[in-house]
């Protein structure tokens, strides 16, 4: 207060004298009241304030010793006095700078958002509405409404629109803060809902229409949260189930011909993710500037390795266990266990690290409320892809029509002379090299470790099961249904109590249908 | 029948060195406690805790394999759920085992530790009663049969079989360890139970409860082993193995496999939920890893390798294969899952019949 008369002294003074200039405005403002001066000027930002404001945030105020004077260094270091521009002796740093508090922190933020306004840049434009909105501060309101009047793009006029929206609910005006509630119903932002609380309750909000159309307009914008939460719940189930179908492809396959359960087929997607994981490091120390393309590289790498070890298996293994299934299942257990073993000895026990090339991050965001990473819709795509070549392998070549048929009667096949063994080991590779496919899917979304494919055998026999043998139709509905399922029931049960659920539905339903969805008919008993 | 039961009894088991074989292992197996409890610790006759609770785990284990032997190798049923029922029966006596601290846990209340710790006031209901010993053998031998009844009920009606059996018994242990690793599940979550203090009074660590625990387990070895016989040799046993061999022609005969199956598969989850009752105390731990799909597995090879559709043969694989297996990850624990790996494939490409079977095979051509 001691200061204050003075002060007064002086801008009584001077205001008769000569306009203020924003430099002795703003250094003689009552310090409670600089953040309102500042976000003044922001609506009408000029040359002198803009000065100003840029002297005071970087701390170039001082008081003077006296406390009566307040002190410009100027770029060059030497002290004058903002009132009449004499230089003054001293150093700065004995003296305190002008304070900048917390109030006038988030003015100069908004301050230079406000600037940033009319930036060619579209991005910083954005930004600048997503500070100013932050700001919850209704004076900037003006600013907003002018800017929406000159903006081009269609899309930072929106975020204008919203903006202003949002600054006026706080208005004193019922009518702007009724359509300022009916344009934030339209946004449906869940962020929202948190600005439209205070304005149902009437201790906050004494207009009854307002009350009304407030509480509709959270009504409307949680039934469209639900909406959404829907469609994310089916987008992240298709993605499971997309993955799952990835597992479970190649094990359908060589199930329905072989009838042996393949229990290393949980591995031939470990030793895809792995195959990516070494390609990765490969164009990391040999060809960086190829790096995102590496995923690409991989897919061929980890088809040909899995395909290879697939047939490897059915020559030196499974073949020899011909009509014992049971026991083709237990040595295909041991084969696993050392294929993880073996993993575990040359890249150590830990997760390895595969990263995601650029063109695979972030994600595509449809609303505020629903955004889909590209990794996902990228697999999802991956795996059409996969399914239509599989699809066409079966069906449209000479290959594919010795599978089915081998599939469908093997003795009868045999006896027309179709080289069974050829087809069987084939066969084999063929599911295998699919599973070494989803392998380096799934190093883009999950952890790669030796016991990856441990994680998914269980899921994807479930698949089989659900699915019958012989028709991709059915595995493919059997892993979309699975997936679907399984992420509409998680978020109520939990994953575990989801899981189980859906295991005593396929116990029932494998009582309906013993031979899963989509059964091959057939006269052969046993 | 009646006299021709106890030939064939004698005939099953072998010429002489082989029942003068069996005679010295049960003898050295019935010294072993005493030998626990009554030498010195310095004696070179002494055997140690740790021997004794190895070889107790190891009996309580090959009760396991002469439950899976009866529904795989005598029923064709393979089994890849049965560390489930095993567990199961651990679990039962553990509820006992924990009840048994009483105030003696970390944090002193009437509750087992991990309840305090999760901030609960009272017991869940399942574990009313679950103080009395009789109590909780009844659930240990009871879950695991009702468990097995319900699923093999729905799984022999729709004539569910081969490796699909397999794999739904696979995805139901899943399930399980899925279920036990919650901690809102009420079974002290991944840690499950352990730091028991006491059985009936006796200090769970005392020479006298070991050994006593050890005899009970040896016991109930060879009265499965006596019941195993009795009934595979009894014209039900015939007909176990006519549904292994082929199930149709049972069945246009006028058999209805159903109830032989639900019987066989139903009694031999509860003998596993009585060995799990008899392993926990011994080993002085349980938790959901029991139920991983991978030991459920591990089950089906010590059969394999013994020998299956015998009854010697299991016991013979579970002793050698863990034994094998507490060697091999003290001396070279990398090399232990290439071993086992390759156990699995050498034993089901040459070894069909198992060890036991190497030895007919050995005989008959003699």
């Amino acid at each position: 207060m001691q200061l204050f008369k003075p002060l007064l002294l002086l801008l009584l003074l001077y205001s008769g004298l000569v306009a203020a200039s924003p430099l002795t405005e703003l250094a003689h403002a009552d310090p409670a009241d600089r953040a309102g001066l500042i976000t003044q000027w922001t609506v009408q930002a000029d040359g002198p304030r803009r000065q100003a404001v840029a002297a005071l945030e970087e701390g170039r105020l001082f008081t003077s010793a006296d406390g009566n004077h307040v002190l410009l260094q100027g770029t060059d270091g030497k002290l004058s006095d903002v009132d009449n521009g004499q230089p003054v002796a001293g150093d700065a740093a004995s003296l305190d700078a002008l304070p900048v508090n917390n109030s006038v922190r988030s003015a100069l933020e908004a301050f230079h958002a406000a600037g940033d306004l009319a930036d060619p840049d579209r991005s910083k434009r954005l930004s600048a509405i997503q500070a100013l909105q932050d700001s919850a501060n209704p004076g900037l309101l003006p600013l907003l409404l002018s800017r929406q009047q000159q903006e081009q793009d269609s899309q930072v006029r929106q975020a204008l629109h919203m903006a202003s929206a949002r600054l006026q609910l706080a208005s004193p005006d019922a009518a702007q803060r009724l359509s300022a509630i009916h344009t934030l119903a339209d946004s449906a932002d869940p962020a929202t809902l948190s600005l439209l609380a205070p304005l149902t309750v009437a201790a906050s909000e004494p207009e009854a229409s307002v009350r009304a159309a407030a509480s509709q307009a959270m009504a409307d914008i949680k039934s469209s949260q639900w909406r959404y939460n829907m469609l994310g719940y089916a987008f992240s189930g298709i993605s499971l189930g997309s993955v799952l179908l990835l597992a479970a492809l190649g094990l359908a396959i060589t199930y329905g011909l072989l009838g042996v359960i393949n229990m290393a087929h949980g591995e031939m997607l470990m030793i895809g993710a792995y195959a990516s994981y070494v390609v990765q490091n490969l164009f990391r120390s040999w060809w960086p500037g190829a790096f995102d393309a590496y995923l690409l590289a991989a897919l061929p790498v980890a088809f040909a390795v899995t395909f290879v070890i697939g047939m490897a298996l059915e020559r030196l293994i499974i073949r020899h266990l011909y009509g014992r299934p049971l026991e083709t299942l237990l040595a295909t257990w041991g084969i696993s266990l050392m294929l993880i073993q073996a993993v575990r000895m040359l890249f150590g026990a830990q997760n390895v690290e595969v990263a995601n090339p650029s063109w695979l991050s972030g994600g595509w965001e449809i609303t505020p409320a629903l955004t889909l990473p590209y990794n996902r819709l990228a697999i999802i795509a991956f795996v059409a892809g996969v399914l239509v070549l599989t699809w066409l392998l079966l069906n449209k070549t000479r290959l594919g029509l010795f599978v089915r048929a081998v599939t469908q009667n093997r003795r009868m096949a045999d006896s027309v002379g179709v080289p069974t063994g050829k087809v069987d080991m084939l066969a084999f590779g063929l599911g295998s090299g699919i599973a070494g496919l989803g392998g380096v899917a799934l190093s883009q979304i999950g952890n790669v470790g030796p016991e990856l494919g441990q994680g998914y055998i269980v899921d994807s026999f479930m698949v089989v099961v659900l699915g019958g043998v012989g028709q991709l139709a059915g595995t493919v509905t059997g892993a979309m249904g699975l997936g679907i399922v399984n992420k509409i029931l998680e978020p109520s049960l939990g994953a575990v109590l989801g899981k189980i659920l859906i295991l005593g539905f396929i116990i029932l339903f494998i009582q309906k249908r013993p031979q899963g969805l989509f059964a091959l008919k057939g006269r052969v008993l046993d | 029948m009646q006299t021709a039961l106890s030939l064939r009894l004698a005939h099953r088991i072998g010429p002489l060195p082989l029942k003068l074989a069996g005679a010295a292992i049960l003898a050295l197996l019935l010294a072993m406690p005493a030998l626990h409890v009554w030498t010195d610790p310095a004696s070179s006759l002494h055997v140690s805790a740790y021997t004794l609770t190895l070889v107790g785990k190891i009996l309580c284990y090959a009760i396991v394999a002469l439950a899976m032997d009866l529904v795989w190798g005598y029923t064709g049923l393979l089994s890849l759920g049965h560390g489930l029922f095993f567990a199961l029966g651990g679990y039962g006596m553990g509820m006992y085992l924990m009840r048994a601290i009483g105030h003696d846990g970390n944090y002193q209340s009437e509750l087992p530790d991990f309840m305090v710790f999760l901030d609960w006031k009272t017991l869940p209901w399942f574990w009313q009663g679950s103080e009395h010993l009789a109590w909780a053998l009844c659930l240990a031998v009871g879950v695991p049969g009702l468990l097995a009844l319900v699923f093999g009920w729905l799984a022999f009606r729709s004539r569910i079989k081969g490796v699909y059996f397999s794999i739904m018994t696979q995805a139901l242990t899943y399930a399980a360890m899925l279920l036990f690793f919650r901690n809102e599940t009420g079974f002290g979550g991944n840690n499950g139970f352990t730091d028991f203090k006491r059985i009936l009074g006796y200090g769970i660590a005392a020479p006298g409860t070991r050994a006593t625990l050890f005899l009970l387990t040896v016991l109930l070895l060879v009265a499965a082993l006596a019941a195993g016989f009795w009934l595979v040799n009894s014209k039900f046993g015939r007909i176990l193995t006519a549904i292994r061999d082929a199930e149709s022609r049972l069945m246009f005969c006028g058999y209805n496999p159903l109830y032989y199956k639900l019987f066989i598969w139903v009694a031999s989850a509860m003998l596993c939920g009585l060995a799990g009752a008899l392993y926990v105390p011994q080993v002085g731990i349980i938790n959901p890893g029991e139920m991983s799909p991978a030991n459920s597995i591990e089950i089906a090879i010590w059969v394999a390798v013994g020998g299956r559709g015998s009854l010697i043969g299991p016991v013979l694989g579970a002793g050698f294969i863990n034994a094998a297996k507490s060697w091999f990850t003290v001396a070279f624990p990398e090399y232990w899952l290439f071993f086992l790996g390759g156990l699995f494939i050498a034993t089901t490409l040459f070894l069909p019949r198992g060890l036991l079977g190497l030895l007919r095979r050995h005989k008959e051509k003699a």
